[in-house]
């Protein structure tokens, strides 16, 4: 599982020999990963492997408990800190079912940090969500909308490393080349050409990083990711180049896919 | 017209021992009846600084601007009334009685003057009160207030409201009940009677700022002719003894409206027993009733109760508790009586502790505990009210925001 890096100082996030358990029930048993200042990773599996659990336990959700291991994050073990606190410090989560607050509209929560009226129009309108700021937060929010809005509270908050649960899920067509652009900028994926500067002197200059869980591997036709994974059983069975990963996953299956990493 | 009164006070005195369907029994002669007379203010900048903070909390502004007209009455003394728009009156309802014959036919017409003890005692120690009329077609381009102040610890107020708005006309009132901050107990018997008339609009925010052990007995009832929108706002966030109050509208004319907001907040000590209740009574009547009750250690009950009687009706009643401490207690009382088959009638009722993914969903976007549970509590209490002007909503939620602070 060691990587080769050119940019070995460039740690954002190290997982180590990471357990943990939902309800008592053992659901990652033995998690290594390293990603990079600058790097996304595409995390690939099966249903129940714990690619969510994963997420949640990063974020630092009470329910996901670490039996075991660390992660380290910006070079301080942020194992036991709690949820906000992480989020302090540059960790940002989508969430897949975000619960109804009644009461709370979704600009509240873009006013959070600190944006004014403008800023908060003219994200809104990248998102075609502004009809939606006065609503009670995820009230009623179709798939589309919930993940708009999810992705809307992430540009006003704008971490350093963002973890995204299957962000096309429940999306149509129309929005999802919508939301693969926000996603791409909110990771600095996009590579404008610049007067004197290679794609690798400014893929280096990049400084968002994320994790991305994708289940159909569409959004990987909008978000180009650097490195793949794939969870099996609560550990990580391979890792490698996303593209082939998931090619081999949709011709073959997982079973296979995991083999050939052994071999 | 003397003859009438004289056969209501036969029924209240009747009354007199009769306890009330709700609330603990409160013995009457534990509180004073009499006190000094205030003198009357023609300016209100003439008024402590003290009473005006006491009062602003109940949503009185003695700025008065953006008032269309002022009423205080301080203990039993009526100290200042005022209206400053014309189509809208504002007085003490003694004077009003004197100037209009009329007015006893709306006289107990709402609140039947025998219903307990504490509507006998408002009929036989009755001491003022307000009279707020908008006349035929006339629209308050600013609410008007109505301020009733404790002044005297211990004393015991009863006053007698009446309120009318003529056809076509659109009235906004607010109405502070408030008290001195060195009372600590004390005693208020409130009957209200409002009357709507074809085609009216009234909107009335009630806020009470009362004290530790003071005990309220509001008696209200609302008659809305067709067409006609009734339009409650109610809200108890500070400490009070014992308070108890199930006003009722009664809607007799098609197509009229009534939509009671309640917003209660128990703290250690206070015992709530608030409802609404209506009667719709004409087709294509409607009624929704929204209760938000809070519990940081005190009891609340929060009654609803829907009443169809005709056909094509459609009413809604939603109660919600938040219960912040285990000593407190929120018992909800939702009620839905149909008496026809084509009537539409529901309510949802929801009590409980604050929901942890609500608080996790906020402290992931990095608010920490304290703020994600004061952000869920106010979103809690921050209803929308459908058909409130946005400038008596802002007055509302800056009452709301004044005593979230202590609550939070």
């Amino acid at each position: 599982m060691a990587r080769k890096s050119s940019q070995q100082n460039g740690r954002l996030l190290v997982i180590d020999d990471l357990k943990v358990e939902v309800k008592g029930k053992e659901i990652l048993r033995h998690v290594d990963l390293a990603i990079d200042k600058g790097e996304t990773h595409a995390l690939f599996g099966p249903n129940g492997s714990g690619k969510t659990t994963l997420l949640m336990a990063i974020m630092g959700f009470p329910a996901y408990q670490v039996t075991g291991g660390k992660i380290v994050f910006k070079g301080q073990d942020i194992t036991a800190l709690p949820l906000n606190e992480r989020a302090e410090m540059g960790i940002g989560l989508s969430f897949q079912r975000p619960p109804t607050i009644r009461g709370v509209k979704t600009r509240q929560m873009l006013e959070i940090f600190d944006k004014g009226e403008a800023e908060i129009k003219s994200m809104a309108k990248g998102l075609d969500f502004e009809e939606f700021l006065d609503r009670d937060l995820n009230d009623g929010f179709s798939g589309g909308e919930i993940k708009r809005s999810e992705l809307l509270q992430l540009t006003a908050q704008d971490p350093d490393f963002l973890l995204l649960d299957e962000p096309e899920s429940g999306v149509d067509l129309e929005n999802i080349a919508l939301i693969g652009k926000v996603i791409e900028e909110l990771l600095q994926r996009e590579l404008k050409p610049q007067e004197g500067k290679s794609r690798k002197e400014l893929k280096r200059e990049r400084w968002k990083s994320g994790l991305i869980i994708t289940h159909t591997g569409y959004i990987l036709d909008y978000v180009d990711v650097d490195r793949g994974h794939v969870l099996m059983e609560g550990e990580l069975a391979c890792s490698g180049n996303p593209r082939e990963i998931l090619k081999t996953i949709k011709e073959q299956g997982y079973e296979e896919c995991v083999n050939c990493c052994r071999i | 017209m003397a003859g009438k009164r004289e056969e209501k006070k036969d029924l209240a005195r009747v009354a007199a021992e009769k306890r009330a369907a709700f609330g603990a029994d409160i013995n009457m002669d534990d509180y004073s009846p009499e006190t000094a007379a205030h003198p009357y203010q023609d300016d209100l900048s003439a008024f402590s600084q003290a009473e005006q903070d006491q009062m602003l909390m109940a949503g009185v502004d003695f700025s008065a601007k953006n008032r269309s007209g002022t009423f205080v009455q301080k203990d039993l003394s009526v100290v200042h009334s005022r209206s400053t728009q014309e189509g809208m009156e504002i007085m003490d309802i003694e004077e009003a009685l004197k100037q209009y014959d009329w007015l006893h036919e709306y006289w107990w017409q709402a609140v039947p003057v025998d219903m307990d003890k504490y509507t006998s005692r408002a009929e036989l120690h009755q001491e003022h009160g307000y009279f707020i009329r908008s006349m035929a077609g006339a629209k308050s381009v600013y609410p008007l207030q109505a301020c009733l102040y404790l002044e005297q610890d211990n004393l015991a107020q009863d006053v007698h409201n009446i309120i009318i708005a003529e056809e076509g006309s659109e009235l906004h009132i607010i109405t502070g009940c408030a008290t001195a901050p060195h009372v600590t107990q004390g005693l208020h018997v409130g009957i209200s009677e409002f009357y709507i008339k074809k085609g009216a609009k009234l909107t009335f925010t009630m806020i009470h700022n009362w004290a530790d052990k003071v005990a309220v007995r509001p008696r209200s009832a609302t008659i809305v002719e067709e067409g006609g929108l009734f339009l409650s706002n109610y809200v108890c966030m500070q400490p009070v003894g014992t308070l108890q109050m199930y006003p009722v509208a009664y809607l007799v004319g098609e197509g009229a409206t009534a939509r009671y907001n309640s917003i209660l907040v128990a703290p250690p000590g206070s015992e709530i027993d608030v409802g609404s209740r209506v009667l719709l009574k004409a087709r294509g009547t409607r009624a929704e009733i929204v209760s938000r009750a809070i519990t940081t250690g005190g009891k609340i009950i929060a009654r609803g109760h829907i009443n169809g009687l005709v056909p094509e009706i459609k009413a809604h009643l939603e109660c919600k508790g938040l219960i912040l401490s285990d000593e407190g207690v929120i018992h909800a009382i939702p009620e839905l009586e149909g008496h026809k088959q084509e009537v539409d009638l529901s309510h949802e009722a929801a009590v409980g502790k604050i929901a942890q993914e609500e608080l996790e969903y906020l402290m992931a976007r990095g608010l920490s505990e304290d703020e994600a549970t004061a952000t869920i509590v106010r979103g809690f209490l921050h209803v929308d009210i459908e058909g409130l002007p946005p400038e008596l909503k802002a007055e509302m939620d800056k009452a709301v925001e004044m005593s979230e602070k202590s609550l939070l």
